[in-house]
């Protein structure tokens, strides 16, 4: 937004959601103000609304099928992409980064490469969690009995509301890794490096659907999601209203989602551990027949 | 000509029965604070076993507290080496009396005594020993180098397994460093008493484990109770939604084991008497009383008429009976309540038009009974198609080709287990991976072994029970859930 020197009018962008690998307004028509962190205008975003939820849930629906059903060693590829097409874009994710959270130039380029070698560490998990997770179990009997963990579904999380791009890669990547399709609600005051991390992700051989972000009130969509009938899990990282993520939980309940409790005291600069990546895969046991 | 079979009764004067039971707190037995009993009673003779203490909000804290205390001062700072010795120690105790154990568990469950005996015990120590040798190795557990135990764990088990159901929730809770507070089933409760008593044989320090009796009202004050940090339920998905709720916000685990309407997939190659033993095997094992019973059978259209006829005939010979007669099939139905609901459930079935036959059995005068029963002409919007019945009802439904069979056995809320029967090892590995199911058993089913971790996708629950997977849902407090 700053003023050219050589006098050019800049040209600014219009942030949209991210459906189902296309990038439509909300179709409610709405937008918010997003203001820097020293509170000039930035731009309006969209503000998404129940109808976006579930069209994003219908999108990742659909996603899942195609990224579930690829390889581990294709996952694994394409997450590393995402942070190659990143490290091309480097420079505006600072410039967003630094708009978003202010702070130095120096903290938001060091979040914004912790981000990038995220997506690095994320990307060789795909084919090794099987291995990790995994087992053959060593029965009484005539049987091949083998454990592997699977993806739980649809993954909605709600994105950390202050670390604009590392929290948020820090809740994408351990869902999407093992094969699951996401919906992210960004950050709602920051919420334009997850808007330029959508352009990343459309031209980073992401499927369509797979990942999902939408912008706006959390508040608003989630007791929609959480209640959906076609969404698996829900992480609650960025609920940073007690009450609320309560009761989201108790929402929850009626289709027995996994819910991930929102992070008391999160560090998202941290080993992220395979605790997440853990919260949303299933166990499936196989009992394979031996004999001749 | 026929062959009649002479009675083969088990003799029931291996276990002792006491006319009363407390509450096992702390080591000991105690009444409860109210003085309240209620009766357990043989749902084959609708005779009065014992009469057993309820636990009311006093009994639940004092069970809590003294687990509480036990694991502080005994069990959470207790080497690994030395839990595994008294788990060892218990699976040893297990072995000695498991005859006494299943003439009990048939006595106060209904369960004939052959599946009591061959399959509840048998996997009841064998839970026991897998779980035991762990307690000293958690370090290999995946966890980090040095895992730890999350508390006291509230455990809550229905009646169609007491036992073993203990033994799921009991082994490795106490391997992992934690101490219990368990309420087994109202109708059910008398083996996990006897199983108090072998704790005391083991030198058990008091307060590692503690049995509670009581029904819904005891078991709620045990999850909701504040000094408990970890909950672990299995039973129907109605009431696992009703914990969800009343932990939420909380900082308690939870693992919920819940229900299940398992598809049972028969391809056209599979060899037909071994997929019609397996098919009898899948729902009326246990009286069809098994979360992961193969409730929906899918039968590909070419052999429908075929398996439907072969397991007509197969269900005519079954023996329905006195459970504790070792040549009895299907036993008795554990409640009047539960025979209401398969009864419920059944007769809409034939108001939404599907075809009931039931295996033409003697139906004995006194106690719960319900005969082999298989619907065909079922539609996927059957409730019987739909809703777990937890009886012994089968309902048939049929497809062309294995996209139609993944679409219709993922058609459920409901994900714990399915089962393939092919000859083809590439088809049963293709179908696998489709099925959103936790357990997939392929050319066998209802098999359990504590290697082999158990638990389901979807509304069946989350959570691993069995298998290094299991021993997470014991340990470290770094799952947010």
């Amino acid at each position: 937004m700053t003023e050219n020197p050589t006098g050019r009018l800049d040209v600014r962008k219009t942030y949209k959601l991210f459906v189902g690998g296309a990038f439509p307004r909300s179709e409610s028509g709405r937008t918010y103000e997003v203001t820097a962190a020293d509170g000039t205008f930035l731009a309006n975003a969209a503000k998404a609304s129940r109808k976006d939820a579930r069209d994003a849930v219908l999108a990742a629906r659909k996603g899942f099928g195609a990224w579930n059903a690829a390889t581990a060693y294709n996952r694994c590829q394409v997450l590393y992409r995402i942070a190659e097409v990143m490290e091309g874009r480097r420079d505006q994710f600072v410039a967003d980064v630094l708009a978003a959270e202010g702070g130095s130039a120096a903290a938001a380029a060091d979040q914004v490469d912790a981000a990038i070698d995220r997506w690095v560490w994320y990307a060789g998990w795909a084919d090794k969690l099987a291995q990790v997770l995994g087992s053959a179990n060593p029965v009484a009997g005539p049987y091949f009995n083998f454990s592997v963990p699977e993806p739980t579904g649809v993954v909605v999380a709600v994105a950390p509301q202050d670390s604009s791009l590392l929290g948020l890669i820090s809740v994408i990547a351990p869902a999407v890794v093992s094969g699951n399709a996401v919906i992210v609600i960004a950050s709602t005051a920051r919420p334009l490096p997850a808007i330029t991390l959508t352009e990343v992700l459309a031209t980073s051989d992401v499927p369509g659907g797979v990942i999902n972000v939408l912008t706006g009130d959390p508040a608003e969509m989630m007791p929609w999601l959480a209640t959906h009938a076609d969404v698996n899990a829900i992480d609650l990282a960025g609920i940073t209203d007690a009450d609320l993520a309560v009761s989201l939980e108790r929402d929850a309940a009626g289709t027995v989602k996994r819910v991930r409790r929102p992070d008391r005291d999160p560090n998202w600069s941290a080993d992220p551990g395979l605790s997440r990546i853990r919260d949303f895969v299933e166990t499936k046991t196989v009992w394979h027949p031996m004999g001749v | 000509m026929t062959f009649e079979y002479a009675p083969a009764p088990e003799s029931r004067s291996v276990v002792n029965i006491a006319a009363r039971y407390g509450l096992f707190i702390d080591g000991s037995f105690v009444e409860s604070s109210s003085g309240a009993t209620f009766p357990t009673i043989n749902p084959a003779t609708e005779e009065v076993l014992s009469e057993v203490a309820e636990a009311g909000a006093d009994d639940v804290d004092r069970a809590v507290r003294a687990a509480r205390r036990a694991y502080e001062e005994v069990w959470g700072r207790m080497p690994g080496r030395d839990r595994a010795k008294y788990l060892f120690r218990i699976a040893r105790l297990i072995q000695e009396r498991s005859r006494e154990l299943a003439v009990l568990e048939s006595l106060d469950n209904g369960k004939p005594i052959r599946e009591s005996r061959d399959v509840d015990l048998p996997l009841v120590a064998a839970h026991f020993f897998y779980h035991a040798g762990w307690a000293d190795k958690l370090g290999h557990a995946g966890h980090g180098p040095d895992p730890q135990p999350l508390g006291v764990a509230a455990q809550v088990i229905p009646w169609n397994f007491p036992l073993l159901m203990l033994a799921w929730k009991i082994a490795p809770a106490l391997a992992c460093g934690n101490t219990v507070v368990l309420k087994p089933a109202e109708t059910t409760p008398l083996t996990a008493l006897l199983f108090a008593e072998i704790c005391q044989q083991a030198d058990l320090p008091p307060g590692v484990v503690n049995i509670i009796t009581g029904a819904g009202e005891t078991g709620r004050l045990l999850v909701e109770h504040p000094g408990v940090d970890k909950v672990a339920f299995t039973g129907s998905t109605e009431v696992g939604k009703t914990i969800l709720r009343s932990l939420a916000g909380s900082s308690k685990r939870l693992t919920l084991e819940l229900g299940g309407k398992a598809a049972n997939i028969v391809f056209d190659d599979a060899p037909i008497d071994e997929a019609v033993e397996g098919v009898v095997n899948g729902i009326y094992f246990n009286q069809g009383h098994v979360c992961c019973a193969g409730s929906r059978l899918l039968v590909q259209e070419s052999i429908a008429d075929e398996i439907v006829d072969a397991l007509k005939r197969r269900l005519g010979t079954l023996r329905l009976g006195d459970p504790l007669d070792k040549n009895t099939d299907i036993g008795a139905i554990n409640s009047s309540e539960q025979l209401a609901r398969i009864a419920a459930l059944v007769s809409s079935g034939e108001a939404e038009g599907a075809e009931r036959w039931s295996a033409p059995c003697d139906i004995p005068e006194r106690g719960w009974w319900f005969p082999p029963t298989v619907f065909t002409g079922v539609t996927q919007a059957h409730r019987i198609a739909r809703e777990e019945i937890f009886g012994p009802v089968l309902s048939v439904l049929t497809f062309r080709t294995p996209d139609e069979a993944i679409e219709k056995a993922n058609n459920t809320p409901y994900g714990l287990s399915a089962g393939i029967w092919t000859e083809k090892g590439s088809r049963i590995l293709w179908m696998a991976e489709r099925l959103r199911a936790g357990v997939i058993w392929a050319n066998t089913f209802n098999r359990f072994d504590p290697t082999s971790p158990f638990g389901g996708y979807k509304e069946s629950g989350f959570g691993r029970e069995g298998g290094i997977q299991g021993l997470g849902a014991y340990l470290t407090k770094e799952v947010t859930r």
